[in-house]
Protein backbone atom coordinates (compact mmCIF):
# COMPACT_ATOMS: atom_id res chain seq x y z
CA UNK A 1 0.00 0.00 0.00
CA UNK A 2 1.24 3.44 -0.76
CA UNK A 3 0.45 6.02 1.60
CA UNK A 4 1.62 10.18 0.63
CA UNK A 5 1.45 12.83 3.39
CA UNK A 6 0.62 15.70 1.68
CA UNK A 7 -0.73 19.30 2.21
CA UNK A 8 -1.64 22.72 0.02
CA UNK A 9 0.40 24.78 2.58
CA UNK A 10 3.82 24.08 3.16
CA UNK A 11 5.22 23.96 7.22
CA UNK A 12 1.66 22.25 8.48
CA UNK A 13 3.79 19.30 9.48
CA UNK A 14 4.23 16.78 6.79
CA UNK A 15 7.31 15.52 7.37
CA UNK A 16 6.27 15.51 10.89
CA UNK A 17 3.68 12.92 10.53
CA UNK A 18 5.41 10.89 7.75
CA UNK A 19 8.23 10.62 9.85
CA UNK A 20 6.69 9.49 13.38
CA UNK A 21 4.58 7.32 11.13
CA UNK A 22 7.31 5.42 9.48
CA UNK A 23 8.81 4.57 12.84
CA UNK A 24 5.34 3.10 14.44
CA UNK A 25 4.85 1.04 11.27
CA UNK A 26 8.26 -0.43 12.37
CA UNK A 27 7.43 -0.46 15.48
CA UNK A 28 4.16 -2.44 14.46
CA UNK A 29 6.00 -4.98 13.23
CA UNK A 30 5.51 -3.69 9.53
CA UNK A 31 7.48 -3.56 6.50
CA UNK A 32 7.79 0.01 4.83
CA UNK A 33 9.99 2.93 3.52
CA UNK A 34 9.96 6.18 3.90
CA UNK A 35 10.59 8.31 0.25
CA UNK A 36 11.23 12.05 1.30
CA UNK A 37 9.73 13.85 -2.23
CA UNK A 38 10.02 17.49 -1.02
CA UNK A 39 13.01 17.48 -3.37
CA UNK A 40 13.69 20.88 -2.92
CA UNK A 41 13.94 20.79 0.68
CA UNK A 42 14.31 16.94 1.92
CA UNK A 43 14.19 16.75 5.52
CA UNK A 44 13.19 13.49 6.75
CA UNK A 45 16.65 12.15 7.54
CA UNK A 46 16.68 14.71 9.93
CA UNK A 47 15.12 12.41 12.36
CA UNK A 48 16.70 8.93 11.89
CA UNK A 49 20.06 7.35 12.61
CA UNK A 50 20.67 5.37 9.31
CA UNK A 51 23.56 4.38 7.02
CA UNK A 52 23.44 4.76 3.35
CA UNK A 53 23.45 1.87 1.18
CA UNK A 54 23.51 3.51 -2.44
CA UNK A 55 23.34 7.15 -4.35
CA UNK A 56 22.10 7.32 -7.46
CA UNK A 57 22.35 10.40 -9.91
CA UNK A 58 19.19 11.60 -11.70
CA UNK A 59 20.12 12.34 -15.09
CA UNK A 60 17.58 14.29 -17.85
CA UNK A 61 17.50 14.43 -21.55
CA UNK A 62 19.63 17.43 -22.57
CA UNK A 63 20.48 17.65 -26.67
CA UNK A 64 23.85 18.14 -27.72
CA UNK A 65 24.48 20.61 -30.53
CA UNK A 66 27.57 19.31 -33.05
CA UNK A 67 27.74 23.04 -34.81
CA UNK A 68 29.76 21.17 -37.55
CA UNK A 69 27.01 19.47 -39.00
CA UNK A 70 24.52 21.89 -38.26
CA UNK A 71 23.27 24.27 -41.10
CA UNK A 72 21.00 26.91 -39.15
CA UNK A 73 18.00 25.78 -40.63
CA UNK A 74 15.88 26.34 -37.87
CA UNK A 75 13.93 23.21 -37.31
CA UNK A 76 14.87 22.02 -34.44
CA UNK A 77 13.49 25.39 -32.85
CA UNK A 78 10.39 25.35 -34.69
CA UNK A 79 9.68 22.12 -32.97
CA UNK A 80 10.88 23.35 -29.66
CA UNK A 81 7.39 24.27 -28.18
CA UNK A 82 9.44 25.77 -25.09
CA UNK A 83 11.37 27.94 -27.05
CA UNK A 84 14.31 26.73 -25.58
CA UNK A 85 16.71 26.99 -28.45
CA UNK A 86 17.78 30.44 -29.73
CA UNK A 87 18.23 30.59 -33.57
CA UNK A 88 20.14 33.84 -35.65
CA UNK A 89 20.48 31.60 -39.03
CA UNK A 90 22.26 34.38 -40.71
CA UNK A 91 24.92 34.92 -38.26
CA UNK A 92 25.36 31.18 -37.50
CA UNK A 93 24.23 31.49 -34.08
CA UNK A 94 22.55 28.91 -31.85
CA UNK A 95 22.30 28.65 -28.25
CA UNK A 96 20.24 25.97 -26.24
CA UNK A 97 18.20 27.56 -23.20
CA UNK A 98 18.85 24.66 -21.00
CA UNK A 99 16.18 25.91 -18.18
CA UNK A 100 13.56 25.87 -20.72
CA UNK A 101 14.63 22.63 -21.95
CA UNK A 102 12.18 19.64 -20.81
CA UNK A 103 14.28 16.87 -22.96
CA UNK A 104 11.62 16.08 -25.17
CA UNK A 105 13.88 14.88 -27.92
CA UNK A 106 11.81 16.97 -30.66
CA UNK A 107 14.68 18.90 -32.04
CA UNK A 108 16.77 15.70 -32.20
CA UNK A 109 13.91 14.16 -34.82
CA UNK A 110 13.43 17.62 -36.48
CA UNK A 111 17.49 17.53 -37.36
CA UNK A 112 17.80 16.48 -40.60
CA UNK A 113 21.41 16.55 -40.65
CA UNK A 114 22.63 14.26 -37.78
CA UNK A 115 23.61 17.82 -35.47
CA UNK A 116 21.72 16.69 -32.77
CA UNK A 117 23.13 14.27 -29.78
CA UNK A 118 21.66 12.77 -27.05
CA UNK A 119 23.44 13.66 -24.15
CA UNK A 120 22.45 13.95 -20.59
CA UNK A 121 22.94 15.97 -17.58
CA UNK A 122 22.35 15.82 -14.01
CA UNK A 123 19.48 17.45 -11.63
CA UNK A 124 19.34 15.32 -8.88
CA UNK A 125 20.66 12.22 -6.74
CA UNK A 126 18.34 9.60 -4.78
CA UNK A 127 19.58 8.42 -2.04
CA UNK A 128 18.70 5.28 -0.35
CA UNK A 129 19.46 4.88 3.61
CA UNK A 130 18.62 1.41 5.44
CA UNK A 131 17.83 0.68 9.05
CA UNK A 132 17.85 -2.37 11.10
CA UNK A 133 16.06 -0.13 13.86
CA UNK A 134 13.37 -3.45 14.46
CA UNK A 135 12.68 -6.80 13.54
CA UNK A 136 11.73 -5.81 9.68
CA UNK A 137 14.25 -3.82 7.73
CA UNK A 138 13.17 -0.32 7.22
CA UNK A 139 14.92 1.94 4.27
CA UNK A 140 14.58 5.36 3.77
CA UNK A 141 14.72 7.02 0.58
CA UNK A 142 16.17 10.77 -0.02
CA UNK A 143 15.32 12.41 -3.31
CA UNK A 144 17.50 15.96 -3.88
CA UNK A 145 17.18 18.55 -6.57
CA UNK A 146 20.65 20.15 -7.34
CA UNK A 147 20.66 23.78 -6.67
CA UNK A 148 19.59 25.56 -9.47
CA UNK A 149 17.88 23.05 -11.05
CA UNK A 150 14.28 24.00 -12.08
CA UNK A 151 12.27 21.29 -12.07
CA UNK A 152 11.60 18.65 -9.70
CA UNK A 153 9.70 16.39 -10.77
CA UNK A 154 12.17 14.05 -12.56
CA UNK A 155 14.08 13.28 -9.05
CA UNK A 156 10.30 13.26 -7.57
CA UNK A 157 9.64 10.07 -10.24
CA UNK A 158 13.32 8.27 -9.61
CA UNK A 159 13.09 8.35 -5.81
CA UNK A 160 9.53 6.65 -6.20
CA UNK A 161 11.07 4.12 -8.37
CA UNK A 162 13.22 3.53 -5.85
CA UNK A 163 10.92 3.01 -3.02
CA UNK A 164 8.82 0.50 -5.11
CA UNK A 165 11.80 -1.09 -6.14
CA UNK A 166 12.21 -1.95 -2.15
CA UNK A 167 9.21 -4.09 -2.13
CA UNK A 168 8.23 -3.06 1.20
CA UNK A 169 4.59 -3.52 2.02
CA UNK A 170 3.95 -0.33 2.62
CA UNK A 171 5.60 2.84 1.14
CA UNK A 172 4.74 6.56 2.92
CA UNK A 173 5.87 8.96 0.42
CA UNK A 174 6.34 12.77 2.23
CA UNK A 175 5.04 14.91 -0.67
CA UNK A 176 6.29 18.58 -1.42
CA UNK A 177 3.84 21.45 -0.83
CA UNK A 178 1.57 22.84 -3.11
CA UNK A 179 -0.79 21.14 -5.44
CA UNK A 180 0.95 21.60 -8.89
CA UNK A 181 2.99 18.92 -10.74
CA UNK A 182 5.23 17.67 -8.16
CA UNK A 183 2.41 17.19 -5.78
CA UNK A 184 0.87 15.49 -8.50
CA UNK A 185 3.75 13.07 -9.00
CA UNK A 186 3.87 12.20 -5.39
CA UNK A 187 0.33 11.19 -4.95
CA UNK A 188 -0.32 9.85 -8.66
CA UNK A 189 0.18 6.24 -7.80
CA UNK A 190 -1.01 6.25 -4.14
CA UNK A 191 -3.86 4.00 -3.04
CA UNK A 192 -4.38 7.06 0.03
CA UNK A 193 -3.39 10.12 0.63
CA UNK A 194 -3.47 12.14 4.34
CA UNK A 195 -3.59 16.02 4.14
CA UNK A 196 -1.94 17.59 7.28
CA UNK A 197 -3.19 21.25 7.65
CA UNK A 198 -3.31 24.01 10.70
CA UNK A 199 -6.53 25.48 11.41
CA UNK A 200 -6.45 29.43 10.26
CA UNK A 201 -7.10 30.75 7.46
CA UNK A 202 -4.14 30.04 5.34
CA UNK A 203 -4.41 26.43 5.91
CA UNK A 204 -7.82 26.04 5.42
CA UNK A 205 -7.48 28.09 1.95
CA UNK A 206 -4.81 25.68 1.00
CA UNK A 207 -6.57 22.69 2.40
CA UNK A 208 -9.78 23.52 -0.22
CA UNK A 209 -6.99 23.75 -2.97
CA UNK A 210 -5.57 20.15 -2.10
CA UNK A 211 -9.13 18.58 -1.68
CA UNK A 212 -10.16 19.91 -4.89
CA UNK A 213 -7.23 18.44 -6.85
CA UNK A 214 -7.29 14.61 -4.82
CA UNK A 215 -11.21 15.14 -5.90
CA UNK A 216 -10.17 15.99 -9.39
CA UNK A 217 -7.52 12.75 -9.48
CA UNK A 218 -10.47 10.37 -7.86
CA UNK A 219 -8.04 9.85 -4.42
CA UNK A 220 -9.43 8.29 -1.27
CA UNK A 221 -7.64 10.82 1.88
CA UNK A 222 -8.43 11.96 5.13
CA UNK A 223 -6.92 14.57 6.91
CA UNK A 224 -4.76 15.57 10.08
CA UNK A 225 -4.75 19.05 11.80
CA UNK A 226 -1.71 20.08 13.43
CA UNK A 227 -1.34 22.50 15.90
CA UNK A 228 -4.97 22.46 17.35
CA UNK A 229 -5.73 25.65 19.61
CA UNK A 230 -4.18 27.89 17.07
CA UNK A 231 -6.49 29.77 14.95
CA UNK A 232 -10.31 29.21 14.29
CA UNK A 233 -12.58 26.84 13.84
CA UNK A 234 -13.25 26.44 10.39
CA UNK A 235 -11.46 23.66 9.10
CA UNK A 236 -13.74 22.06 11.38
CA UNK A 237 -16.82 23.25 9.69
CA UNK A 238 -15.68 22.61 6.67
CA UNK A 239 -14.44 19.08 6.67
CA UNK A 240 -18.29 18.35 8.40
CA UNK A 241 -19.67 20.00 5.34
CA UNK A 242 -17.55 18.01 3.18
CA UNK A 243 -17.85 14.82 4.87
CA UNK A 244 -14.14 14.38 4.99
CA UNK A 245 -12.69 12.25 7.57
CA UNK A 246 -10.65 13.52 10.29
CA UNK A 247 -7.74 11.20 10.87
CA UNK A 248 -5.96 12.85 14.07
CA UNK A 249 -5.51 16.24 15.71
CA UNK A 250 -2.15 17.13 17.06
CA UNK A 251 -2.23 19.98 19.60
CA UNK A 252 0.18 23.05 19.55
CA UNK A 253 2.52 23.11 21.85
CA UNK A 254 5.80 24.49 21.87
CA UNK A 255 7.44 21.42 22.98
CA UNK A 256 6.15 19.67 20.13
CA UNK A 257 8.16 22.39 17.81
CA UNK A 258 11.33 22.15 19.99
CA UNK A 259 11.01 18.03 19.79
CA UNK A 260 10.27 18.98 15.84
CA UNK A 261 13.18 21.64 15.22
CA UNK A 262 16.46 19.39 17.03
CA UNK A 263 15.01 15.75 14.45
CA UNK A 264 13.62 14.36 17.25
CA UNK A 265 10.45 12.20 16.89
CA UNK A 266 7.21 12.93 19.09
CA UNK A 267 6.23 8.86 19.19
CA UNK A 268 10.34 8.23 21.31
CA UNK A 269 10.28 11.43 23.25
CA UNK A 270 6.29 11.28 24.60
CA UNK A 271 4.99 7.64 25.28
CA UNK A 272 1.17 9.44 24.27
CA UNK A 273 2.36 10.31 21.25
CA UNK A 274 3.15 6.77 20.41
CA UNK A 275 -0.08 5.23 21.71
CA UNK A 276 -1.60 8.08 19.55
CA UNK A 277 0.40 7.10 16.27
CA UNK A 278 -0.54 3.46 16.61
CA UNK A 279 -4.07 4.27 16.22
CA UNK A 280 -3.56 6.97 13.42
CA UNK A 281 -1.87 4.30 11.53
CA UNK A 282 -3.85 1.76 11.86
CA UNK A 283 -6.81 4.27 11.22
CA UNK A 284 -4.60 4.62 7.82
CA UNK A 285 -4.19 1.35 6.73
CA UNK A 286 -7.96 0.77 6.77
CA UNK A 287 -9.09 3.71 5.10
CA UNK A 288 -6.53 2.44 2.64
CA UNK A 289 -7.30 -0.67 2.40
CA UNK A 290 -10.83 -0.22 2.02
CA UNK A 291 -10.32 2.11 -1.13
CA UNK A 292 -7.87 -0.59 -2.58
CA UNK B 1 12.06 48.83 -5.52
CA UNK B 2 10.89 44.82 -5.65
CA UNK B 3 11.24 42.81 -2.98
CA UNK B 4 11.01 38.76 -2.85
CA UNK B 5 10.17 37.68 0.11
CA UNK B 6 11.36 33.84 0.10
CA UNK B 7 11.90 30.79 2.59
CA UNK B 8 13.11 27.51 0.77
CA UNK B 9 10.84 25.79 4.17
CA UNK B 10 7.02 26.01 3.53
CA UNK B 11 4.90 27.64 6.38
CA UNK B 12 7.76 29.98 8.15
CA UNK B 13 5.54 32.93 7.38
CA UNK B 14 6.46 34.70 4.69
CA UNK B 15 2.96 35.53 3.89
CA UNK B 16 2.10 36.95 7.13
CA UNK B 17 6.06 38.64 6.84
CA UNK B 18 5.29 40.30 3.20
CA UNK B 19 1.72 41.22 3.99
CA UNK B 20 2.95 43.25 6.90
CA UNK B 21 5.92 44.99 4.63
CA UNK B 22 2.93 46.03 2.42
CA UNK B 23 1.11 47.65 5.31
CA UNK B 24 4.23 49.51 6.22
CA UNK B 25 5.20 50.89 2.93
CA UNK B 26 1.09 52.33 2.71
CA UNK B 27 1.22 52.33 -0.64
CA UNK B 28 2.21 49.22 -2.87
CA UNK B 29 1.60 46.39 -5.46
CA UNK B 30 1.12 43.39 -3.34
CA UNK B 31 2.31 40.24 -5.39
CA UNK B 32 1.67 36.52 -4.43
CA UNK B 33 3.80 34.48 -6.34
CA UNK B 34 2.74 31.57 -4.76
CA UNK B 35 0.31 30.30 -7.34
CA UNK B 36 0.04 26.77 -5.75
CA UNK B 37 -1.38 28.38 -2.22
CA UNK B 38 -2.25 32.17 -2.80
CA UNK B 39 -2.88 33.27 0.95
CA UNK B 40 -2.41 37.42 0.77
CA UNK B 41 -5.49 37.82 -0.83
CA UNK B 42 -7.26 36.29 2.49
CA UNK B 43 -5.72 39.31 4.54
CA UNK B 44 -6.24 42.27 1.66
CA UNK B 45 -9.50 40.93 0.33
CA UNK B 46 -8.71 43.19 -3.01
CA UNK B 47 -11.84 43.75 -5.26
CA UNK B 48 -11.25 42.69 -8.10
CA UNK B 49 -11.01 44.83 -11.35
CA UNK B 50 -9.76 42.55 -14.31
CA UNK B 51 -9.47 38.67 -14.74
CA UNK B 52 -7.17 36.69 -17.41
CA UNK B 53 -6.61 33.39 -18.57
CA UNK B 54 -3.02 31.81 -18.48
CA UNK B 55 -2.65 28.79 -20.49
CA UNK B 56 -0.46 26.96 -18.44
CA UNK B 57 0.50 24.03 -21.39
CA UNK B 58 -1.40 21.46 -23.75
CA UNK B 59 -2.10 17.79 -23.84
CA UNK B 60 -1.67 15.37 -26.46
CA UNK B 61 -5.75 14.18 -27.69
CA UNK B 62 -5.53 10.72 -29.71
CA UNK B 63 -8.20 10.29 -32.43
CA UNK B 64 -9.33 6.88 -32.19
CA UNK B 65 -11.06 6.68 -35.42
CA UNK B 66 -7.94 7.89 -37.13
CA UNK B 67 -5.39 6.19 -35.22
CA UNK B 68 -3.62 3.13 -36.85
CA UNK B 69 -2.10 1.72 -33.78
CA UNK B 70 1.22 2.38 -35.59
CA UNK B 71 3.18 2.57 -32.12
CA UNK B 72 5.28 5.50 -33.18
CA UNK B 73 4.20 8.49 -30.73
CA UNK B 74 5.06 5.76 -28.16
CA UNK B 75 8.21 5.14 -28.84
CA UNK B 76 9.43 8.74 -29.25
CA UNK B 77 7.74 9.88 -26.24
CA UNK B 78 10.52 10.68 -23.86
CA UNK B 79 7.80 11.46 -20.98
CA UNK B 80 6.47 7.91 -21.03
CA UNK B 81 2.95 9.41 -21.11
CA UNK B 82 1.71 7.11 -23.91
CA UNK B 83 0.89 3.62 -23.92
CA UNK B 84 -1.21 0.96 -25.24
CA UNK B 85 -4.13 -0.25 -23.79
CA UNK B 86 -6.28 -2.99 -25.05
CA UNK B 87 -4.92 -2.25 -28.75
CA UNK B 88 -5.76 1.62 -28.20
CA UNK B 89 -3.48 4.09 -27.71
CA UNK B 90 -3.82 6.35 -24.28
CA UNK B 91 -1.99 9.43 -23.53
CA UNK B 92 -1.90 9.79 -19.40
CA UNK B 93 -2.29 13.55 -19.24
CA UNK B 94 -0.55 13.81 -15.85
CA UNK B 95 2.65 12.70 -17.23
CA UNK B 96 1.88 14.75 -20.48
CA UNK B 97 4.09 17.62 -20.85
CA UNK B 98 2.32 18.82 -24.17
CA UNK B 99 5.78 18.97 -25.98
CA UNK B 100 3.83 18.31 -28.83
CA UNK B 101 6.26 15.85 -31.01
CA UNK B 102 3.72 13.45 -31.11
CA UNK B 103 1.10 15.31 -32.78
CA UNK B 104 3.97 16.64 -34.94
CA UNK B 105 5.43 12.77 -36.25
CA UNK B 106 2.07 11.28 -36.16
CA UNK B 107 1.58 9.59 -39.78
CA UNK B 108 -1.81 10.15 -39.98
CA UNK B 109 -2.72 13.54 -37.75
CA UNK B 110 -4.31 11.69 -35.41
CA UNK B 111 -2.89 13.59 -32.66
CA UNK B 112 -4.07 17.47 -31.73
CA UNK B 113 -2.41 19.01 -28.85
CA UNK B 114 -5.45 21.34 -26.15
CA UNK B 115 -4.44 24.15 -24.30
CA UNK B 116 -4.67 24.21 -20.57
CA UNK B 117 -6.35 27.38 -19.78
CA UNK B 118 -8.02 26.64 -16.74
CA UNK B 119 -5.60 29.00 -14.46
CA UNK B 120 -6.43 32.43 -13.69
CA UNK B 121 -4.58 35.40 -13.02
CA UNK B 122 -6.35 38.58 -11.11
CA UNK B 123 -5.51 42.01 -10.65
CA UNK B 124 -7.40 44.00 -7.99
CA UNK B 125 -7.32 47.08 -5.59
CA UNK B 126 -6.84 47.05 -1.82
CA UNK B 127 -6.49 49.12 0.85
CA UNK B 128 -2.95 49.98 0.13
CA UNK B 129 -2.69 50.14 -3.43
CA UNK B 130 -2.80 47.37 -5.80
CA UNK B 131 -2.41 43.40 -5.97
CA UNK B 132 -1.86 40.80 -8.48
CA UNK B 133 -2.13 37.24 -8.03
CA UNK B 134 -2.50 33.86 -9.69
CA UNK B 135 -4.42 30.74 -9.19
CA UNK B 136 -2.58 27.81 -10.80
CA UNK B 137 -5.97 25.02 -11.65
CA UNK B 138 -5.19 22.38 -9.26
CA UNK B 139 -2.60 20.03 -10.99
CA UNK B 140 -1.52 22.21 -14.22
CA UNK B 141 2.15 23.13 -14.26
CA UNK B 142 4.18 25.56 -15.30
CA UNK B 143 4.17 27.88 -11.94
CA UNK B 144 7.57 29.18 -13.25
CA UNK B 145 5.91 30.53 -16.33
CA UNK B 146 2.99 32.16 -14.40
CA UNK B 147 4.77 33.64 -11.74
CA UNK B 148 7.01 35.60 -14.92
CA UNK B 149 3.53 36.39 -16.37
CA UNK B 150 2.19 37.85 -12.95
CA UNK B 151 5.32 40.00 -12.31
CA UNK B 152 5.21 41.22 -15.83
CA UNK B 153 1.47 42.38 -14.94
CA UNK B 154 2.90 43.84 -11.62
CA UNK B 155 5.70 45.76 -13.41
CA UNK B 156 3.39 47.48 -16.09
CA UNK B 157 1.27 48.78 -13.38
CA UNK B 158 3.79 50.14 -11.44
CA UNK B 159 4.70 52.05 -14.31
CA UNK B 160 1.22 53.31 -15.44
CA UNK B 161 0.26 54.24 -12.07
CA UNK B 162 3.50 55.42 -10.22
CA UNK B 163 3.76 52.75 -7.66
CA UNK B 164 7.60 52.85 -6.28
CA UNK B 165 7.43 49.48 -4.70
CA UNK B 166 6.73 45.96 -5.71
CA UNK B 167 6.61 43.25 -2.77
CA UNK B 168 6.44 39.76 -3.99
CA UNK B 169 5.19 36.86 -1.52
CA UNK B 170 7.08 34.19 -3.07
CA UNK B 171 6.70 30.00 -2.64
CA UNK B 172 8.49 27.76 -0.80
CA UNK B 173 10.90 25.49 -2.41
CA UNK B 174 13.98 26.42 -4.41
CA UNK B 175 12.75 24.85 -7.73
CA UNK B 176 11.07 26.62 -10.92
CA UNK B 177 8.43 29.27 -8.87
CA UNK B 178 11.01 30.36 -6.78
CA UNK B 179 13.49 31.16 -9.30
CA UNK B 180 11.12 33.04 -11.52
CA UNK B 181 10.39 35.32 -8.18
CA UNK B 182 14.19 36.00 -7.57
CA UNK B 183 14.97 36.56 -11.41
CA UNK B 184 15.58 40.81 -11.68
CA UNK B 185 14.11 41.26 -8.05
CA UNK B 186 16.08 43.66 -6.41
CA UNK B 187 16.44 42.55 -3.01
CA UNK B 188 15.44 39.14 -1.52
CA UNK B 189 14.25 38.60 2.10
CA UNK B 190 14.45 34.74 3.67
CA UNK B 191 12.64 33.81 6.13
CA UNK B 192 13.36 31.10 8.26
CA UNK B 193 12.60 29.09 11.60
CA UNK B 194 15.28 27.91 13.91
CA UNK B 195 14.66 23.75 13.39
CA UNK B 196 17.30 21.70 11.72
CA UNK B 197 14.92 21.46 8.37
CA UNK B 198 14.30 25.92 8.59
CA UNK B 199 18.37 25.64 8.79
CA UNK B 200 19.21 22.85 6.17
CA UNK B 201 16.27 24.32 3.33
CA UNK B 202 17.52 27.99 4.37
CA UNK B 203 20.99 27.14 3.41
CA UNK B 204 19.69 25.61 -0.11
CA UNK B 205 17.55 28.82 -0.99
CA UNK B 206 20.55 31.48 -0.22
CA UNK B 207 22.97 29.23 -2.66
CA UNK B 208 20.20 29.53 -5.39
CA UNK B 209 19.14 33.61 -4.55
CA UNK B 210 22.90 34.37 -5.05
CA UNK B 211 22.51 33.57 -8.51
CA UNK B 212 20.13 36.53 -8.97
CA UNK B 213 20.37 39.20 -6.26
CA UNK B 214 23.08 40.39 -3.97
CA UNK B 215 21.26 42.07 -1.27
CA UNK B 216 19.67 39.38 0.45
CA UNK B 217 18.61 39.38 4.00
CA UNK B 218 17.65 36.79 6.91
CA UNK B 219 14.41 37.12 9.39
CA UNK B 220 14.47 34.35 11.87
CA UNK B 221 10.58 33.96 12.76
CA UNK B 222 9.46 32.33 16.04
CA UNK B 223 12.98 32.53 16.81
CA UNK B 224 12.50 31.75 20.98
CA UNK B 225 11.17 28.09 19.63
CA UNK B 226 14.63 27.16 19.68
CA UNK B 227 17.15 29.49 20.71
CA UNK B 228 20.02 28.16 20.47
CA UNK B 229 18.93 26.79 16.72
CA UNK B 230 18.65 30.43 16.19
CA UNK B 231 22.07 30.86 17.12
CA UNK B 232 23.30 28.70 14.70
CA UNK B 233 21.15 30.10 11.92
CA UNK B 234 23.01 33.26 13.42
CA UNK B 235 26.72 32.03 12.96
CA UNK B 236 25.61 30.42 9.52
CA UNK B 237 24.72 34.06 8.43
CA UNK B 238 27.46 35.65 9.79
CA UNK B 239 30.11 33.27 7.98
CA UNK B 240 28.08 34.16 4.55
CA UNK B 241 27.75 37.82 5.42
CA UNK B 242 24.20 37.75 5.25
CA UNK B 243 22.80 40.12 7.64
CA UNK B 244 20.02 39.14 9.57
CA UNK B 245 17.67 41.89 9.69
CA UNK B 246 15.21 40.38 12.84
CA UNK B 247 14.19 38.05 14.74
CA UNK B 248 10.30 37.49 15.78
CA UNK B 249 9.31 35.70 18.58
CA UNK B 250 6.63 33.32 18.41
CA UNK B 251 3.38 35.27 19.10
CA UNK B 252 0.10 33.64 18.96
CA UNK B 253 -1.42 37.54 17.76
CA UNK B 254 0.33 36.92 14.31
CA UNK B 255 -2.80 33.90 14.02
CA UNK B 256 -5.42 35.95 15.53
CA UNK B 257 -4.77 39.00 13.19
CA UNK B 258 -4.77 36.49 10.03
CA UNK B 259 -8.04 35.29 11.89
CA UNK B 260 -9.37 38.73 11.61
CA UNK B 261 -8.44 39.20 7.79
CA UNK B 262 -5.82 42.02 8.82
CA UNK B 263 -1.52 42.11 9.44
CA UNK B 264 0.03 42.23 12.67
CA UNK B 265 1.25 46.10 11.66
CA UNK B 266 -2.69 46.51 11.40
CA UNK B 267 -3.77 44.57 14.53
CA UNK B 268 -0.88 44.78 17.32
CA UNK B 269 1.21 47.99 16.34
CA UNK B 270 3.07 47.93 19.49
CA UNK B 271 3.81 44.08 19.92
CA UNK B 272 7.70 42.61 19.51
CA UNK B 273 6.41 41.81 16.08
CA UNK B 274 5.22 44.75 14.61
CA UNK B 275 7.90 46.86 16.17
CA UNK B 276 11.14 44.19 15.35
CA UNK B 277 9.28 44.64 11.24
CA UNK B 278 9.43 48.14 11.68
CA UNK B 279 12.76 48.10 12.20
CA UNK B 280 13.20 45.52 9.39
CA UNK B 281 11.47 48.30 7.05
CA UNK B 282 13.86 50.87 7.95
CA UNK B 283 16.87 48.83 6.68
CA UNK B 284 15.28 47.32 3.46
CA UNK B 285 13.67 50.04 2.25
CA UNK B 286 15.29 53.25 3.12
CA UNK B 287 19.02 51.77 3.00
Amino acid sequence: MKIAIASGKGGTGKTLVATNLFYTFQRMGLSVSLVDCDVEGPNALNFFQLHKVKVISVKEYCPKFDLQQCIYCGRCADYCDYNAIFIIPNQSQLHLLSHLCHGCGACAVACNNGAIEDSEIEVGIVSLFSTTMEREKAFLVEGRINEGEHSATPVIKAAINQGDSLNTDFLILDSPPGVSCPFIQTVAKTDYVVLVTEPTPFGLSDLRQAVETLKHLHKPFGVIINRVGLGNHDVYDYLEKEHIALLAEIPFDKKVAHLYSEGNLLVTSQPIMSKYFESISKKIIKNGNSSC
Amino acid sequence: MEIAVVSGKGGTGKSSISAALVSLTNHSIAVDCDVDAANMYLLFQPKIEKEFKFISGKYALIDQDKCIQCGKCKSLCRFDAISIHEGQIEVDTVLCEGCSLCSRICPVKAICMKPIDQSRMYIGSFRYGRMVYGRLFPGEENSGKFVSVIRQHAHRLAEEEGFPNIILDGPPGIGCPVISTLTGADKAVIVTEPSLSGLSDMKRVINVARNFIDSIYVIINKYDLNVEMSEKIKLYCLQSSIPVVAELPFDKRVVEAMVAGRTIIESYPDSLVATRLMEVYRIIFEA
